[in-house]
């Protein structure tokens, strides 16, 4: 059972990265790999306020700040010096290495001893549940540390989720959508499309960062390479979800990001509780991405062979 | 009021593919004229209206609208005095936006994004309006997305949209060369009734020589970048398809002389 809570708390703090990579993705059809750079940046600065005692509130909202001028200087890269896409995220991410590794001082910074989000929430929790005996759930032993901190991701998702639904129905973030969907269109109607660019990867990355934040919490340390993967982690949540919710509309897609997260952090668990070795799943997680990326083209093509519309 | 002073452009200067688009233009529009652009293919017509717009900037030259010199604007800026509709009817909406989105995005032309909710409830109630007009039964479809319209009526909406505040100017680029004979002929229909109603200065480049001598009040003929005929007022309304024809013609001929030219020319030097 802690097994589990632990998958879907990590689902749920990776769920922010989803719905970062979504923006990125999805909304603007930006590549943006700046992610696996942003989400170690997030993790960095908060981890290293937190040492430093400042209130983990405040660090975990500097976080969010980091995260968000990085992905202000990718769109800045790619918006206004016209550097392709792809290569201006590379730019960023390998430059935040070195940042990351200043902010640190080292390339780890353990916080077990100090007070963070989920000691916080533990706190609360032991208010709450009278104590810090672990908690029986339906027979289950559930630490308190582990049952807050779930608590604590669903109510910062819930609410982090609802944020999003409104910002991209207003005035500014109607235009944000509109820009992935049609970037002539946007300036027709007078709004920079560059500018529009440049916040919405700062916006996608802020969420990174929050990620990061998040994480190095949960689990006690920020490493400096714990960023590795992330772009395709979250590119897998995204695909998950739209499978799963099968649907366009934004609300939906939120939803289906913050799903498609958590289910795939369970599948992972299992597959390593069954003895997947952990080394192969940055592996298997690209296989998957890449699968699921050729699969609606391949399915299309065999269904065009067969009525005859075949496209070639 | 348009004013274009000698604008000029050139692309892939000094490559071996160099195209001289504009090669010194001279235009000034009144404020409620409807002028008609045509010219073959490679003329400069299309180039003239995305100068204009902003897609490019001019390399010299200068275009003024309404007493603001906006050569050096960017796109975005320009288009809180010009409305445009494209030749590509996906150009000029957001395919996976709802109706109802796409025109809330219109009615902010030229005006701030804030963090305003886009689709309040009276401005719904006005875009259905606005949508109904178009008699093409939309209305009750203000939530569906864009992108599952036909061409005419992405295209009308595009319209729509491109005159929902009133433009300084609005471009219209062969806006009907991609639809069926008989979606062009509504969206003409309304382009028509729009720019009359509204009392639009527009500057549109067509194609078809019907609606060259039917729409408008000012013709011009483009080739090679300049503009080579200019009739006005009642030379206008004078003016037939074959009219159009037989000075084609006389343009190609003169065309091919100036090649046979300078191909007698190359071959003397070379």
């Amino acid at each position: 059972m802690s097994l589990l809570i632990g998958a879907l708390t990590i689902g749920l703090i990776l769920s922010l990265l989803a719905l970062g990579v979504f923006i990125s993705f999805r909304i603007f059809h930006f590549p943006d790999i700046t992610a696996d750079g942003s989400s170690t940046l997030g993790a960095a600065v908060a981890a290293a306020l937190i040492v430093q005692e400042v209130n983990p509130l405040l660090a975990t909202a500097a976080g969010f700040a980091a995260g968000f001028v990085a992905g202000s200087i990718t769109g800045v890269l790619a918006a206004k010096f016209k550097i392709n896409g792809l290569l201006a995220g590379i730019l960023v991410m390998t430059g935040l290495y070195s940042v990351n590794l200043h902010i640190m001082g080292r390339s780890n910074i353990p916080l077990f001893s100090s007070t963070t989000l989920s000691s916080y929430a533990e706190s609360i929790g032991a208010l709450l549940f009278g104590g810090r005996e672990p908690l029986n759930i339906l027979g289950w032993e559930v630490l308190v540390l582990d049952a807050s901190t779930l608590v604590l991701m669903v109510l910062t998702l819930c609410l982090v989720g609802a944020g999003l639904f409104w910002f991209f129905q207003t005035n500014l973030g109607t235009a944000m959508r509109a820009t992935g969907d049609n970037a002539q269109m946007i300036r027709a109607l007078g709004v920079s499309d560059e500018n529009m660019t440049i916040l919405g990867l700062a916006v996608s990355n802020g969420l990174i960062g929050l990620a990061g934040a998040f994480l190095a919490q949960y689990q006690g340390f920020a490493d400096v390479q714990m960023g590795i993967g992330m772009v395709v982690w979250g590119l897998a949540s995204v695909i998950i979800g739209e499978a799963l919710t099968a649907s366009r509309t934004l609300g939906l897609m939120i939803v289906g990001a913050v799903m498609g997260s958590v289910l795939f952090r369970l599948l992972v668990a299992i597959a390593l509780r069954l003895g997947l070795n952990p080394n192969d799943l940055k592996l298997i997680t690209a296989v998957f991405v890449f699968v699921a990326l050729i699969l609606p083209g391949i399915v299309g093509k065999l269904r065009g062979r067969r009525t005859g519309f075949s496209s070639a | 009021m348009l004013e274009i002073h000698q604008i000029r452009k050139a692309f892939h200067r000094g490559s071996p593919n160099e195209v001289r688009a504009l090669q010194g233009v001279d235009l000034t529009t009144q404020g409620e004229s409807f002028v008609v652009v045509i010219g073959t293919n490679g003329s400069g017509k299309t180039s003239l209206l995305n100068a204009v717009a902003g897609t490019f900037f001019v390399d010299s030259g200068s275009i003024v609208l309404t007493g603001h010199d906006i050569t050096r604007w960017p796109e975005h800026q320009r288009a809180k005095l010009i409305g445009r509709v494209f030749q590509n009817p996906f150009s000029g909406t957001a395919p996976q936006m709802t109706i109802a989105e796409n025109l809330a995005l219109a009615v902010r032309r030229g005006h701030g994004r804030g963090l305003g909710w886009a689709l309040q409830k009276r401005l719904t109630g006005e875009l259905r309006d606005g949508v109904r007009r178009l008699n093409m039964g939309l209305e009750d479809r203000l939530d569906s997305p864009i992108g599952t319209l036909s061409g005419g009526q992405r295209q009308a909406l595009t319209l729509l949209m491109a005159t929902w505040l009133k433009p300084q100017l609005l471009l219209l680029d062969e806006h009907t060369a991609a639809l069926d004979p008989k979606s062009a002929d509504q969206v003409i229909e309304l382009t028509a009734e729009i720019v009359r109603r509204e009392k639009l200065n527009s500057l549109m480049v067509t194609h078809s020589m019907h609606q060259a001598v039917s729409l408008g009040d000012r013709l011009i003929m483009m080739n090679r970048g300049e503009i080579i005929q200019d009739f006005q007022g009642a030379e206008k309304r004078r003016l037939r398809v074959d009219d159009l024809l037989t000075r084609f013609e006389e343009v190609r001929r003169a065309d091919q002389l100036d090649e046979s030219a300078a191909e007698m020319l190359a071959r003397l030097y070379v």
